[in-house]
């Protein structure tokens, strides 16, 4: 296995030295508590609900997802909610995503929008597969006009300490790409203490990851407050040093409005107003959108109506 | 010191986070619908309010908007006589006849009372103190029952608390309290000295009466005796008549190292019992081996919670050099994030300095530490027209020698200093006249440990600031003070212990 060159790591091999930083769990949930303790309320509220959608990558990663389901998806992408009576104006959302046998489809129903075709690879969700049979699926999600590969690090040998193999995979990949732009899953359900997740971060950005993301979904806990303020520190940190931006996506068991806004009000007070923009952050959700659609008429009309009155994606 | 020049500014050019965001939060003021606050307040004297016998009365001011918000009655020295002596007829009467398990039940009901009230009692306390909403609902109110509750548990087991001997309450115990923790503060004082027995005269901060007002009335509705606590509202020299009424057999204070010493001074040879809870100017050492992200968040708590209104604040900040750079840079960008204002509005983090006269001399150290050579760093936030307002502030380039080092400011202004050696940081952490508090930020334990236990100073945190317990006692070394609230130990100023002889009697 050799190590590729890039362009954003130049070859570089993995800064082990740096892979070391201590974060102290008590303090991090200290500082979760004092970020959900915001109130959001009225203007700024309906902006950040505003903001929510055109962040959200809808999701349908199901062994039963079908061209039909996908062609579904990529409707309710492009036209979230219409209201006559309200008149509303809201965005779309950032990206479908899908699995790789499914981008085809989904770049057709996603044709004339801004919204980008996201494809999960490299053997989603365990990543249990040899390198040559990751690459491929990611070369074949890209050649499918995928815009985003999501993939999953090799969790075994990363909790084995084997780092390297995790840089080269990761760096292997994003040439692989392309084009496309790379979301590193470090599927932190797995790793354990959030040093893990912390070193995990260091580890995809350092190896060129454009966004670093935390779940596949299909392991519990997902998303998380805790994990993703770590990840959005090593974010931080690498910004101090370098001034790459990296992107940030949560995903999986975000799906009430009112959790998305505590991870904006996290996003704002730790990376500030760069980073308000799904250039560089992202839900990874199915059930969201409706919810936050739901908050958004209720705001105007002071009144929740029920789910019967919101197309499922 | 630090090789690099200006620790804490990036270099020109570098990557700079904007934290001056397009989405921000709508002001959220708490509503104050419900609250019902008098135009006036009466001295709280045997189970009554009443005027004082001068007819004189003080202004209480919400230092948020400079508006008035009440008339506090001024006790002088026939009040403070007068509830000196309803607290001795109650300590002889029916307080002291009452069975320790009875007297426990009312220190629970008060317990209990404060947290039905606990959103009317947070409310008025930032009204007439300034502190932000977050902290009187979410520390002062919870903290104030914990302490009823606690101590209410005591009543009834002080055989066990001091075994084999016998303890019985002291008096009368006269009680002076600062306007950082009005309520909370009444809480630390009256809860151990109810448990145990005594009865007590309390003097309030005269910038901050009303919450103990209203738990005047918490204690009427709790079925307290008249006469066990009485509640003297006034300024120092209604302290001083307290301080020196004979009636009174120990003196509890918590306030500036300047009055304690009056205090103490006044008592010498009195055989008058006493506690003091001084000033502090604590150091907070953060170790290149420590959780940055995390110590930068300790630090903010340490100096910014309550306006830096808190003795055991952790006002003097040092940095192991190798990290003061990212550090520093950390804690300027934390600091852009802090919302200071309306202290009603629960998305505020500072809120109002607590009087003009504190807000004085809050700015006459920032100049005094700017003409001593040290930079001055304050985030852009904006302040309200009205008010005491101060910026949350760091003094860089800090020297030892420093007036603003090595006086407690009492505001939200923290010193930084670098330091390269274990060794440098304990000798400089101890080097104050204070000893209240401290803290040491480290991934390692053993040097948490090793360092801690030669800070001298009466709390040392590891790896968090500003946590307080019921059960923990509280102390100073030095100018800091001396005896302990909190805890069994905080039982010990309201007793007299006797021993037991062998057949059970009292000797």
């Amino acid at each position: 296995m050799t190590t590729s060159t890039n362009a954003r790591t130049g070859g570089a091999s993995p800064p082990l030295g740096s892979l070391l930083v201590p974060i102290d769990e008590v303090g991090v949930a200290d500082r979760v508590e004092r970020l959900t303790r915001r109130s959001i309320k009225k203007g700024p509220k309906l902006q950040a609900l505003h903001m929510v959608l055109s962040m959200i990558d809808l999701t349908t990663l199901e062994g039963a997802d079908t061209p039909g389901k996908v062609r579904q998806l990529c409707a309710k992408a492009r036209r979230l909610h219409e209201d006559p009576t309200l008149g509303l104006e809201l965005p779309h959302v950032a990206a479908v995503c899908v699995y790789p046998s499914m981008v085809a489809e989904a770049r057709r129903g996603v044709a004339g929008t801004a919204i980008k075709v996201a494809s999960v690879a490299t053997a989603f969700p365990s990543g249990q597969a040899p390198l040559e049979v990751k690459l491929a699926d990611t070369r074949a999600a890209v050649a499918d006009g995928a815009d985003e590969i999501d993939m999953v690090i090799s969790r075994g040998r990363f909790l084995a300490g084997d780092y390297a193999y995790v840089f080269d995979e990761i760096a292997a990949v994003e040439e692989a790409c392309g084009e496309a732009h790379l979301k590193v899953i470090l599927e932190t359900g797995e790793l354990g203490p959030l040093d893990e997740v912390r070193r995990a971060s260091d580890l995809a950005i350092a190896a060129g990851a454009d966004f670093i993301k935390t779940s596949t979904g299909k392991v519990q806990p997902a998303a998380t407050l805790p994990v993703t303020l770590v990840m959005l520190e090593a974010i931080r940190d690498h910004y101090y040093a370098t001034g790459r931006a990296v992107g940030m996506k949560p995903a999986g068991g975000i799906s009430k409005s009112k959790l998305a806004l505590q991870y904006l009000v996290m996003l704002r007070e730790t990376l500030g107003e760069a980073w308000l923009t799904p250039d560089l952050f992202r839900f990874g959700a199915s059930s969201l959108a409706n919810d936050v659609l739901m908050q958004i008429v209720k705001q105007h009309t002071g009144i929740y109506q029920s789910p019967d009155y919101f197309a499922l994606g | 010191m630090n090789d690099e020049p200006n620790p804490g500014s990036p270099a020109a050019g570098a990557p700079r986070l904007d934290f001056d965001t397009t989405w921000s939060y709508a002001p959220a003021p708490e509503s104050t619908e419900h609250l019902r606050l008098r135009s006036s307040y009466g001295l709280f004297i045997d189970g009554e309010l009443r005027a004082a016998a001068s007819g004189e009365t003080f202004t209480t001011i919400n230092p948020a908007t400079e508006m008035e918000i009440a008339e506090v009655a001024l006790a002088g020295p026939e009040d403070v006589d007068r509830a000196v002596r309803a607290a001795r007829a109650a300590f002889e009467g029916p307080w002291g006849r009452m069975p320790a398990a009875e007297r426990g039940k009312i220190v629970f009901r008060i317990a209990r009372m404060i947290q039905e009230r606990a959103r009317e009692l947070a409310i008025v306390e930032s009204i007439d103190g300034g502190k932000p909403i977050r902290e009187s609902r979410d520390v002062d109110l919870p903290l104030a029952a914990a302490h009823f509750f606690y101590y209410a548990g005591w009543a009834d087991k002080l055989d066990y608390a001091f075994p084999g001997r016998v303890a019985r309450p002291v008096g009368v115990a006269g009680q002076i309290i600062p306007w950082n923790f009005p309520l909370l503060m009444a809480a630390w004082k009256l809860a151990p000295a109810l448990a145990t027995g005594n009865t007590v005269v309390l003097k309030p901060a005269e910038t901050t009466p009303l919450t103990a007002l209203l738990l005047a009335e918490i204690l009427q509705d709790a079925g307290l005796p008249p006469g066990v606590v009485n509640i003297v509202t006034g300024a120092g020299e209604t302290g001083a008549e307290l301080v020196r009424h004979p009636g009174v057999d120990k003196v509890a204070f918590t306030g500036s190292t300047e009055v304690g010493k009056l205090i103490q001074r006044a008592l010498a040879g009195t055989g008058k019992r006493y506690t003091l809870e001084l000033g502090g100017k604590a150091a907070n050492l953060v170790f290149d081996d420590a959780a940055i992200d995390q110590a930068v968040e300790g630090i903010v708590n340490g100096i910014f919670f309550n306006q830096g209104h808190v003795c055991c604040a952790g006002s003097r900040l040092f940095v192991q050099e190798n990290i003061a750079n990212r550090l520093l840079r950390k804690l300027q960008d934390r600091m852009q994030t802090l919302i200071v204002g309306d202290p009603l509005d629960k998305n505020t983090d500072v809120g109002a300095i607590n009087s003009r006269q504190q807000l004085e001399t809050i700015e006459e150290y920032l100049a005094i530490g700017q003409e001593e050579g040290a930079r001055l760093f304050q985030p852009s936030c904006p302040l309200p027209e009205r008010g005491y307002w101060c910026r949350p502030t760091l003094l860089l380039d800090c020297t030892q020698s420093h007036r603003v080092v090595q006086e407690e400011i009492f505001g939200p202004v923290l010193t930084v200093q670098t330091f390269r050696t274990v060794e440098e940081a304990i000798e400089r952490a101890n080097n104050t006249p204070y000893g209240l508090s401290g803290g040491v930020w480290s991934d390692k334990g053993a040097k948490a440990f090793r360092v801690s236990s030669r800070m001298r100073a009466g709390v040392i945190w590891a790896n968090t600031y500003n946590k307080f317990d019921p059960t923990a006692p509280f102390g100073g070394y030095k100018e800091s003070g001396m005896g302990r609230e909190g805890g069994l130990h905080g039982l010990e100023p309201y007793v007299a212990l006797s021993r037991h002889d062998t057949n059970g009697a009292r000797a």
